[in-house]
């Protein structure tokens, strides 16, 4: 039996962060009333012109910078044409030749070592409207009574980064997504947030035999926005297109929905798609060719890459916590409690657990870290209701740091022995190796004892009594 | 170069335009006599010579991303053909 | 004349803008008289011309009125463009240009007719019938701004706007006798005027003489913040002062006047400008554009169409104008509404551009025109190393017939073949009118390098005065059409 192996590219569209549209000044805002943030521009009256963000030209050339793209000396706008409702010049104007990012790479780092993945292109669009498809049993355009336009999201600045096919597993593609997404916010240029759509990635995969040369024909999975689902849906164009080989199939290249609920893939097709977007140079608006000024200002604006961090950090902890901390963006909640005198170990789990949704103000967080060095010692309760008060003004460190817990012995074994009297049946399957049941007995006692007591200290005092 | 009737209609389809048959026809002969004459462009070798796309000479105008008011909602949908509620009212997709 | 029996006679046909202005400045006649003097000869005359396609009402403003090719939007005006496509389209803001003419003080009269989308050089292929021509009305103004042309010959209007793509100014302004400037591209703004072909679109005036003419474009030009494409004038607008063209190197293109195409009368009176030339002082030679008139016409209809069958993708029947009401789904509805809605001339233009963008077509047709397009910008550069200003005639015949052409849409094309060439290149162009032919206009062209508008107003202005050209219709000379 042959050894596939999976070949995958990815297009990621990004919302980039900027105030207004992408060629008019109509406010973005999220969840304004349909139809409220439009003008001549972006409802394509007759004769209205567009006028480009310089923001987004700006985040544009940093994302470039930081992937190491070559920016162009001399970058044009195109017109992309096709019809539909939510396009209403019936063209999207995008870039096509002389992108504004040309080739670059993303250094993805992995235990095994740095994957190198190639960028092919970033460049700048504009988003289409949202279209909601009213009747019908599907939701879906097919099969609607009618649809229903809101223009209000026509023209967001989009960006498009497109890699090469450097990727060659989900987990590749979801280390690669992950890192990008993280540089990107990190630049301040885009809140990419799958779930808000404000990114959502196009996957393009194929197969092919291990060693053998070339490409075969890919599968595009269209608008994908969980990291969940791309890598599900690679798994599945990964299966079935093996599969489809293995029965000696010969496959095309064709564009797939991907259905999270029944985990297959099923053919995009419409009669509207048009297959030819005769591409053409936007006669409304003049080149761009960066100042040297402003790109050198924006590369100065460029910390270190979060590639290059996973890698510092991975001496201290290893390296899948590494990654999780940075990709999750809550390394500098660790960073901070490091520079307080926490270990690095125990700041990375604080950070990814009590603060994956907490962020400390600067000022408190001197006595968190004292209030997380002495955590064994301290109440329970008292001491996962700091993190979420480090959060605030007044926060009171010296408060937690009273509350600690009893480790006397003698203060203890009477609740202990209460605990051991009163369950005789969980007494019994622990004593009969069931080692599962002391966690139990453990909590009861902390509930005995109103959780005040050292936890580490029950268990232990549990052991003995039990084993006599 | 002539166009036949398949192309024809592949093109008017990308365009969105329906032609009846008459208008196939007219249109056709039309366009065949207007592609021979703009054909005569083809006669001059320019593989050395740049393309023009636009006559002007200007490059960077951007706008400050600063926002302006938009339309009032009524304004934004005072010309759609049909509207339900704030939004514009299209068709359904076709099969 | 005037069925208003207390104003002042305000003789239509020969005020000029700049008179005008005077008047009103000088209280020796009230606005509304003003207004109301275009409004009666409108009532009068256009019932026969059809030069308008709406009427607006005195809004009680101050100021000289001006008519506005239908074309450039208009606030709270319809707007058509000549189209049944964008039938009931009331515009919801105003075309930069227009905002800028009411900043003047200027007051809009009406919408005038035009070729559906500017695409047509008789005015006949508007969707709401054809303009006649006020020298004889069984003849096209020339197009598409023949509504604007006709209107200001006749009367109807003292000055007006007009849109170019490849000579819808100049040779409407030769057809009907009056002054229209093509100008550089770029000097004026596109915004909020329909568009037709974005990379050649350019608004201008058309006027009854030549410092009508400056002064409306001093009104209009310089750079817009709403079209990325438009830039300051190096210099200020100068309205002509001087009658002789002393040390003016003119060069005439041989082939823009001999081309077989030229009818006798049109070469003749072209002939008879050449030497009041001379006589004014001018330095007149010979020079070549080979090139520009055997390859502008076949490079323009590919940029045009190409830009024009993207242009008119956004009537789409989703948030303006005509929706068809025979469709069932949303393809059927695309495809009915643009069919039932665009005429034939926007169709054939969408339909070629279309094949022109499309995959395989596009290197041997858009891209190799866009080559062609420097090869002619390189042409008239190296004749503007020798010449201040190129001569030639505008049209290569006087009006034609009405229905003369419209069987034949590459003869039509062919009245545009010699103000087609400046125009790809993005140069600026005057119409003059220099004698009659037949007992018609014709028009002389004059084409300047870039931001040459200063040049060609003083030239146009010493011919203008040299030649002594009677721009009222000779059939209105008595007053009355027939
Ligand atoms: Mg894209
Ligand atoms: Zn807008």
């Amino acid at each position: 039996m042959a050894e596939w192996e999976a070949v995958i590219g990815l297009e990621v569209h990004a919302h980039l962060k900027t105030r207004t549209k992408m060629f008019c000044r109509c406010e973005l805002e999220y969840g304004a009333g349909e139809n409220t943030r439009t003008c001549p521009v972006c409802l394509a009256h007759p004769g209205a012109l567009p006028v480009p963000n310089a923001l987004a030209i700006e985040h544009t050339i940093k994302l470039g910078l930081a992937l190491g793209c070559e920016i162009s000396p001399h970058a044009i706008f195109a017109r992309k044409n096709y019809f539909y409702p939510d396009l209403p010049k019936g063209y999207q104007i995008s870039q096509y030749e002389q992108p504004l990012c040309g080739r670059g790479a993303l250094t993805v780092p992995t235990p095994e070592g740095d994957e190198v993945v190639g960028i092919t292109r970033a460049h700048l669009e504009e988003d289409a409207a949202k279209t909601v498809h009213a009747g019908g049993a599907t939701g879906r355009s097919v099969g609607a009574d009618y649809s229903l336009v809101d223009f209000n999201r026509g023209g967001t600045p989009l960006l498009e980064i497109v890699s090469e096919p450097d990727i060659r597993s989900a987990d590749e593609a979801d280390r690669f997504l992950r890192l990008l997404r993280q540089t990107i916010v990190e630049l301040g240029v885009s809140d990419a947030e799958m779930e808000k759509g404000t990114m959502r990635a196009d996957v393009n995969v194929s197969v092919r035999e291990r060693g053998e040369e070339g490409f075969r024909p890919r599968w595009e999975l269209k608008n994908m926005n969980s990291f969940t689902f791309i890598r599900r849906g690679i798994d599945a164009a990964v299966r079935e297109q093996i599969a489809a080989y293995e029965r000696g199939e010969s496959l095309e290249q064709s564009t797939y929905d991907y259905d999270p609920d029944t985990d297959r893939l099923t053919v995009h097709r419409s009669k509207e798609e048009a297959d030819d977007y005769r591409y053409f140079p936007e006669p409304d608006l003049v080149p761009v060719e960066p100042p040297t000024e402003l790109v050198e200002r924006l590369r100065a604006e460029i910390g270190e890459l979060p590639g290059s961090r996973i890698r510092r950090i991975e001496a201290e902890i290893g390296f899948d916590p590494a990654y999780e901390l940075v990709a999750t963006g809550n390394e500098p909640k660790a960073v901070a409690l490091v520079e307080h005198g926490v270990d690095w170990r125990t700041a990375a789990n604080v950070a990814m657990n009590q603060l994956a949704a907490i962020t400390p103000l600067p000022e408190n967080v001197a006595g968190l870290a004292e209030i997380v060095e002495a955590r064994d010692s301290l109440d329970r309760a008292a001491y996962t209701a700091a993190f979420a008060a480090s959060a605030e003004q007044g926060f009171d460190a010296q408060a937690t740091l009273a509350q600690t817990v009893t480790s006397d012995e003698s203060a203890l074994e009477p609740a202990i022995d209460a605990v051991i009297a009163g369950n005789p049946e969980q007494v019994e399957s622990y004593r009969g190796g069931k080692e599962g049941v002391l966690g139990f007995l453990v909590g009861q006692v902390m509930k005995e004892t109103q959780g005040k007591a050292d936890p580490k200290v029950v268990n232990r005092l549990l052991r003995e009594k039990l084993q006599l | 170069m002539a166009i036949d009737r398949e192309q024809l209609l592949h093109v008017a389809r990308l365009a969105r335009l329906e032609l009846r048959d008459d208008e196939l026809e007219r249109l056709g002969a039309q366009l065949n006599d207007i592609l021979g004459a703009v054909s005569k462009v083809s006669e001059l070798d320019l593989s050395d010579v740049p393309p023009t796309s636009h006559p002007l000479d200007v490059v960077n105008v951007w706008g400050a991303d600063e926002p302006r008011p938009s339309l009032p909602v009524e304004e934004a949908l005072a010309n759609a053909p049909e509207r339900e509620g704030s939004y514009f009212k299209v068709p359904p997709g076709g099969s | 004349m005037p069925p208003h029996g207390a104003g002042p006679v305000i003789d239509t046909l020969r005020l000029s803008a700049e008179e005008a202005t005077r008047l009103l400045r000088d209280k020796e006649l009230s606005s509304a008289e003003l207004y109301a003097a275009y409004r009666d000869a409108i009532d009068a005359r256009d019932p026969e011309l059809h030069c308008f396609l709406h009427v607006c009402d005195d809004d009680g403003g101050e100021g000289v009125p001006l008519a506005v090719k239908d074309v450039i939007g208009t606030k709270g005006i319809p707007t058509t463009a000549g189209s049944k496509i964008l039938e009931g389209y009331v515009p919801v803001y105003d075309a930069t240009v227009v905002e800028r003419c009411k900043a003047n003080g200027l007051r809009v009269l009406g919408k005038t007719n035009t070729d559906e989308f500017a695409m047509g050089s008789s005015t006949e292929n508007s969707a709401y019938g054809p303009t006649h021509n006020p020298w004889d009305l069984t003849r096209v103004p020339g197009g598409s701004g023949g509504g604007s042309a006709a209107a200001v010959a006749a009367g109807l209007a003292p000055w007006a706007l007009g849109s170019d793509t490849g000579g819808s100014i100049k040779q409407p302004a030769a057809l009907c006798g009056n002054v229209g400037l093509r100008p550089t591209y770029g000097t004026v703004s596109r915004y909020g005027v329909v568009a037709f072909a974005s990379s050649l679109d350019q608004v201008g005036p058309v006027a009854r003489n030549v410092r009508d003419c400056a002064l409306l474009y001093s009104i209009l030009a310089g750079r817009d913040l709403c079209d990325t494409t438009t830039v300051d004038l190096p210099q200020a607008v100068q309205l002509p002062e001087r009658t002789d063209l002393k040390g003016v190197r003119i060069g005439v293109p041989t082939e823009f006047t001999e081309h077989e195409a030229i009818a006798p009368g049109v070469r003749d009176a072209v002939h008879r400008a050449i030497d009041v030339a001379r006589e004014l002082g001018a330095d007149v030679g010979e020079c070549s554009l080979p090139l520009s008139l055997e390859y502008g016409v076949p490079c323009y209809y590919l940029i045009a169409p190409a830009e024009a069958s993207s242009n008119l993708a956004r009537y789409d029947g989703v948030r303006f104008g005509y929706r068809s009401r025979n469709g069932g789904d949303r393809l059927e509805m695309y495809e009915r509404t643009r069919d039932e809605g665009f005429g034939d001339e926007p169709k054939r233009r969408i339909m070629v551009g279309t094949y022109a963008l499309s995959a395989g077509y596009y290197e041997a047709y858009y891209g190799q025109a866009q080559k062609v397009r420097t090869v002619l910008i390189r042409e008239h550069k190296e004749a503007f190393e020798r010449f201040d200003l190129l001569l030639t005639p505008t049209s290569p015949t006087v009006a034609f017939e009405l229905g003369a052409k419209t069987a034949d849409p590459i003869a039509m094309y062919l009245n545009d073949l010699l103000t087609i060439p400046s125009c790809m290149a993005g140069l600026p162009g005057l119409n003059v009118p220099c004698g009659l032919s037949e007992g018609l206009p014709v028009g002389l062209q004059l084409i300047g390098p870039q931001f040459s508008e200063n040049a060609l107003f003083a030239a146009g202005h010493a011919f203008e005065t040299a030649l002594g050209f009677d721009p009222v219709p000779l059939p209105l000379r008595g007053g009355r059409l027939r």
